[in-house]
């Protein structure tokens, strides 16, 4: 049994097949890279595993049990975790309440506390300031952490989204693109980041467009073009399989021709 | 220890309270200055709906219509002293406003204005209509809270004005220490975070549409208490004050003074409310006037005027 099962999954918008049947696995402490040209469907795929969307067909299992289409509230509850291509920070919140906004499911308590600062109600508020604050250094963020969150760089939100999604301490972990808009000195702390994770025994699915951060980093890679997975492999097998680079020289090709 | 942004808030606003009557002309500025208290506290309510949690309310006049008729009816009709009718306003409030709000706050969008607007017509018209029990559109008498005639016994004599000021002050300053309370409390990220991204929130486990019912209700409460405040004080109400326009004027002092801030949310209802004591044509028109700060805000203060104000402070300072 595998940590996260995806089956045959599908989902159609109007007449287009975003992804459709596309299956595969990934085990505790993985790291599988979904790779594709853009519109391929990674994000779309992304959104159904995390509840986002409602599968059309197919299944999604966490720890052998069908979670699919369940509300991505509750999927957190269950340990998925993740972070968003097109960034979706508390922007009215400063960066460490975002942080500790990834502790909800262990701050939370009866209402009534919080209201009347109950004690209880601190100790938690507390706990999650100090988880928080101890995330925030690990991705090189605590001195902004006073800051609003709205006024920090792309890559200073990418890796907040990341410190967010950690928080929570989760089993599987999607990262989508985490380091686009990314320089190179982020990226390879990113990438060191994401290794450790996994290291930790963490389940990482993550889409990227860095192709030398997927070769460096996966264990596992699955493509994508036109909604359907047409390789999967280890890196090096992938880059080499013809279907792979056709689809990948096909873009290219398009590309050139506008 | 250092001194935290609520704790602040909170002594300016004690000290505020108690400096003013110093400088009140008249007795007659003790009943503005309670007026401006209790309006305030309905929009500290507003506050935690819309300023916290992003979600929009056209109707919370028909939560101050229950908390003010409570006050009317259950010492009369159920023998209930006057202070536990506030309490039982705020539970009736409470009931309905998750009754109303469960199956709407379950939908994404905007569909609880619509729902609350309902919701506060159709308590307005109950109130207008029960003839039997609420004495219709002329109003109806409320008994004596009866606080004041204890503080005489115990050797605290204060004129009814000076009496309503001080209460309502209170119960103003305990509204927003637990408006500020709920801000840097668990549950008060939650609802933020829920405002800043609904999507983002479910995926760190906040269940949006639970923590969006209990803005509603805790809210609800507030604008029931006011409502009591209200009918308490002028030992009389009528179906106006769960009337539409109480709901949208509750709207924009939170609007005005800025929704995310309790402070904003005092300021907001202090100008609006001492506006037309001043200006004796804004009753005439005070639906173009509202209209009007509602605009012109929009346009120029989007975050109301203490934010704004203190965003220009500490831009200077940096
Ligand atoms: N909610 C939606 N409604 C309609 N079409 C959608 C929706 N979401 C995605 N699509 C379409 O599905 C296809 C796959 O999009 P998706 O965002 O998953 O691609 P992607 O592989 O993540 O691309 P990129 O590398 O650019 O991020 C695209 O054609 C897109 O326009
Ligand atoms: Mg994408």
């Amino acid at each position: 049994m595998s940590l996260l099962q995806i089956e045959r999954l599908g989902i159609a918008f109007g007449g287009l097949r975003a992804v459709h049947d596309v299956s595969f696995s990934v085990e505790p402490g993985e790291i599988v890279s979904v790779i594709g040209p853009n519109g391929a469907g990674k994000t779309t795929l992304f959104n159904m595993i995390s509840g986002v969307y409602r599968p059309g067909s197919g299944k999604v299992r966490l720890k052998g049990e069908d979670v699919t289409g369940m509300e991505p509230f509750l999927l957190a509850a269950r340990g998925m975790s993740r972070t968003f291509q097109n960034l979706q920070i508390f922007q009215n919140m400063t960066v460490l309440e975002n942080a500790m906004a990834g502790f909800h499911l262990q701050e939370r308590g009866p209402v009534l506390a919080d209201l009347l600062n109950l004690p209880s109600s601190r100790k938690r508020t507390r706990m999650a300031e100090e988880g928080a604050r101890a995330l925030l250094a690990r991705v090189g963020l605590e001195r902004a952490a006073d800051r609003e969150a709205g006024n920090l760089s792309y890559g200073s939100l990418k890796r907040l989204e990341i410190a967010r999604a950690l928080a929570m301490n989760p089993a599987v972990l999607l990262l989508d693109e985490p380091a686009a808009g990314c320089n190179a000195v982020e990226t390879e702390e990113i990438d060191h980041l994401i290794a450790e994770v996994a290291k930790s025994g963490v389940a990482i699915l993550l889409v990227e467009h860095d192709m030398k951060m997927v070769m460096r980093i996966s264990n596992h890679v699955v493509v994508l073009d036109h909604g359907e997975k047409i390789a999967e492999g280890p890196p090096e097998a992938v880059s080499r399989n013809p279907a792979v680079i056709a689809a990948y020289l096909g873009t290219e090709a398009a590309d050139a021709d506008r | 220890m250092r001194l935290s942004s609520k704790h602040l808030t909170l002594i300016i606003m004690a000290a505020l309270i108690v400096a003013a009557p110093f400088f009140f002309p008249s007795g007659y500025y003790f009943r503005v200055g309670a007026l401006i208290f209790v309006n305030a506290l309905a929009v500290t309510g507003i506050v935690i709906l819309t300023g916290y949690a992003g979600q929009i309310s056209l109707g919370h006049a028909g939560f101050a219509g229950i908390g003010g008729y409570a006050c009317a009816l259950a010492p009369v009709h159920w023998g209930l002293p006057p202070a536990l009718a506030v309490v039982l306003g705020a539970a009736v409030s409470a009931a309905l406003a998750y009754l109303v709000g469960r199956p709407i706050l379950r939908l994404k969008g905007y569909y609880l204005g619509v729902a609350s607007l309902g919701f506060g017509i159709l308590v307005a018209m109950v109130l207008n209509n029960e003839r039997e029990l609420t004495k219709g559109p002329d109003g109806i008498e409320v008994a004596d809270l009866g606080l004041r005639g204890l503080l005489k016994d115990w050797g605290l004599n204060l004129s009814n004005g000076e009496f309503w000021y001080a209460f309502t002050g209170l119960c103003l300053v305990i509204g927003a220490w637990i408006a500020l309370n709920l801000f840097n409390s668990p549950s008060g990220r939650a609802l933020r975070a829920l405002h800043g991204s609904e999507i983002a929130a479910g995926t760190v486990g906040i269940d949006v549409a639970r923590v969006k019912l209990q803005a509603f209700v805790i809210s609800a409460v507030y604008a029931s208490v006011a409502g009591s405040l209200t009918a308490l004080q002028n030992k009389f109400v009528t179906p106006d004050i769960a009337g539409f326009m109480h709901s949208v004027e509750m709207v924009t002092m939170a609007v005005l003074g800025g929704v995310g801030s309790v402070p904003g949310a005092i300021l907001g209802a202090g100008i609006l409310t001492l506006l037309p004591q001043v200006l004796t044509v804004f009753a005439e028109y005070e639906q173009l006037i509202l209209g009007l700060v509602m605009m012109l805000v929009m346009i120029f203060l989007r975050e109301g005027l203490v934010p704004s104000i203190l965003r220009k402070i500490r831009g200077r300072g940096e």
